[in-house]
């Protein structure tokens, strides 16, 4: 935990030339830009590879894995340092892992985990996901301070691994506060419109003024949500809590206009500490833990949500 | 000539009962309505207003899919006529001219796939699965890859608004449905574009001018899918090049499949394609307010639908059609099938008159 906050803070404020890195070139294996939160990675990357001396080989796959191993033979083929990979699933990576290891060329798994066998990768740089969904569930047990409540909530895409890890993490964080109870959960698909519209149905299904809290899975479904509670004719963030996971800029605006009430974020750094691996790796062979776990920081409504906003808005999220 | 109208799209008015009945059941709420902050709220209001990019799709894919033709690319339209609006109203323009400026788009995309399919000859569903891949991409560049967002009250007011209450997408796809529905049955548009599904060749033999027929169905659907992208971008206050309309031109083909309307091209119903669009509406509505796991979504939908399917399938309308012959207190059967099939014969005009 401290080790990534300390290179999170070091590659987001210095963000070190190390003559190691410089002239390397790298490819990185972006899923797509499916949502503003992995456009963001994809200019945080950029940006870390540019101010590192770095060739940044970049890749978009949308969405599809076969783009994805596609790309990163195309990688192999150029003969590239090092390979960044943002799995769109977990499984069905083991041949072109092998490849990249038979070429003797490093990869880090970016953001997402695969089921391989762990020597076939160097190391996966990603959130813990389950705990993100703690935090926020932690969060909310707070808010309520012992009173009833029941919380509607906004599941990722369905079978995806931060879908179901966060529903367990927030499950487990209310597990012992019997007056905490989900009452719906439905699929949303992290898209700002599926958000909207299975809050409405919510709505209906419940009533307004029956619902204490939303809990959503990430801030893009959130936000589509929240103009869903003010079309009813509900307060989002006093009427009906909101929380929810990624801290993207726009949520960062609604918790400032009082619309939303806390976010956990999900940095897009994820690029920052892999650079630092790889340093570390060239320079003297170092090899890394199998999991580097990035810092997941609560935002409410006492931290200064405006000011973040207009840091992030340029990111490209 | 109302009753021939009706005996077409009866199968759909009873799938819709049905589902619709389905909600019911799931949720004894469903039919309330109220009426709150200036508009009307309800199930029932929300499954008209959800259905609206589906049913905008369904108006212009009906026409495509009467020329035995298919678009592809109509999710992949929207994304781009979103990204935009969305651009034009980020760059300092009123809502017209983002409206406008889709809608542009839209033709644009249209008349593309029009000149390849009319023109070049190409297939339909190679010519447009063309725009389908590369369109996102387009809408990506325009949006550089970002969630587009605006607070151009206009623009806004065209997905969230409402119109006397009721909200602005069902206003529009409504307009637009009749709209088509008019043009093409109260002139011979309609009859025209069924022949070129029918036998392009004989039609042009016969002196249509398939080609530009064919184009002009080709920008219908470019617009319709332009206007679904308007709406849709509008509801949410930003264009998500990734996710806006993403697999919607599977529901809209599904929409017309469910119309009654054959992919293998010929006669067509809009009013059918429309019921059907609402149908797919319903058939989410109840899957949200079950309050059933999201594992069983796809299952259920799946299921709902072939059943749906099954009841349409020619085997089964055969079965049925012999079982009420079959059954006593009915005129001998022959002649009544002899009927029938003479009436089929003229739907063609009949349907059109009574249509508007």
């Amino acid at each position: 935990m401290k080790l990534s906050s300390i290179l999170l803070a070091s590659a987001l404020v210095l963000a070190p030339m190390t003559a190691m890195a410089a002239g390397k070139t790298v490819g990185f294996s972006q899923i797509g830009s499916e949502s503003g939160w992995r456009a963001a990675e994809t200019t945080v990357t950029k940006q870390q590879a540019e101010e590192r001396g770095v060739t940044l080989k970049f890749a978009d796959a949308q969405q599809k894995q076969e783009n994805q191993i596609k790309a990163l033979r195309g990688f192999i083929a150029q003969g590239v340092d090092a390979i960044f990979l943002a799995p769109v699933v977990a499984t069905g990576w083991d041949a072109v892992l092998e490849e990249a290891q038979d070429a003797k060329i490093p990869v880090i798994l970016l953001d997402r985990k695969v089921d391989a066998d762990p020597s076939l990768y160097m190391t996966a740089v990603t959130s813990d996901t389950v705990y993100e969904g703690e935090v926020a569930g932690n969060w909310l047990k707070e808010a309520v301070a012992g009173k009833d409540c029941r919380i509607v909530e906004l599941q990722g895409t369905t079978g995806s691994s931060p879908a179901i890890d966060r529903k367990k993490g927030f499950e487990k964080a209310i597990a012992d506060a019997p007056n905490l109870k989900i009452v719906r959960s439905q699929t949303g698909d992290f898209t700002r419109a599926q958000g909207k519209v299975v809050m409405e149905s919510f709505l209906k299904a419940e009533g307004a003024a029956n619902i204490c809290a939303l809990y959503a899975h990430n801030d893009d479904m959130a936000v589509g949500a929240i103009q869903a509670i003010k079309e009813a004719g509900a307060k989002p963030g006093s009427d009906i809590l909101v929380v929810a996971i990624d801290a993207v800029p726009d949520m960062h605006l609604a918790i400032a206009n009082g619309e939303a009430n806390a976010t956990v974020e999900l940095t897009p750094n994820m690029a920052g500490p892999a650079f630092d691996i790889l340093d570390a790796y060239w320079k003297d062979g170092t090899l890394p833990e199998k999991w580097v776990q990035t810092e997941s920081k609560l935002y409410t409504q006492k931290d200064d949500n405006k000011a973040v906003y207009e840091m992030k808005k340029s990111l490209g999220y | 000539m109302m009753s021939d109208t009706l005996r077409r799209i009866a199968p759909q008015l009873v799938i819709l009962a049905v589902v619709i009945l389905l909600n019911f059941i799931v949720f004894p709420g469903f039919f309330s309505i109220e009426f709150q902050n200036g508009r009307l709220f309800g199930n029932i209001i929300d499954v008209l207003n959800r259905g609206a990019p589906v049913a905008l799709l369904a108006t212009g894919m009906t026409l495509v899919i009467a020329t035995k033709g298919i678009d592809l690319s109509v999710g992949a339209v929207m994304a781009i006529a979103g990204a935009v609006a969305a651009s034009v109203v980020t760059a300092g323009g009123g809502w017209v001219p983002a409206l406008l400026a889709a809608l542009a788009a839209g033709l644009a995309c249209g008349s593309w796939n029009g000149i390849l399919v009319a023109i070049f000859r190409v297939q339909p569903i190679v010519a447009t699965l063309v725009l389908m891949v590369a369109g996102r991409g387009i809408a990506q560049l325009i949006t550089e890859g970002k969630i587009m967002t605006f607070i151009n009250p206009g623009l806004i007011h065209l997905g969230a608004g409402t119109i006397l209450g009721v909200p602005t997408p069902v206003w529009i796809w409504i307009i637009m449905g009749c709209l088509v529905t008019y043009v093409v049955r109260r002139t011979a548009l309609g009859m025209l574009i069924e022949a070129i599904g029918i036998n392009e060749t004989s039609s042009r033999l016969a002196g249509i001018n398939s080609r530009v027929l064919l184009v002009a169905v080709y920008l219908v659907t470019g617009f319709c899918a332009a206007l679904a992208g308007v709406v849709v971008a509008a509801d949410i206050k930003g264009a998500d090049a990734n996710n806006a309309g993403l697999w919607m031109e599977l529901d809209a083909i599904l929409a017309v499949v469910i119309g009654g309307n054959s992919l293998l091209g010929g006669r067509f119903s809009i009013v059918a394609s429309l019921l059907g669009a609402l149908i797919i509406q319903s058939v989410n509505s109840v899957i949200l307010l079950s309050g059933m796991p999201p594992e069983f979504n796809l299952v259920i939908k799946a299921l709902l639908i072939i059943v749906i399917l099954f009841i349409q399938s020619p085997t089964v309308q055969h079965a049925i059609y012999l079982f009420r012959a079959s059954t006593p207190p009915h005129a001998p059967t022959e002649e009544r099938a002899e009927k029938s099939a003479e009436k089929s014969h003229k739907n063609n005009q009949t349907a059109r008159e009574s249509l508007s």
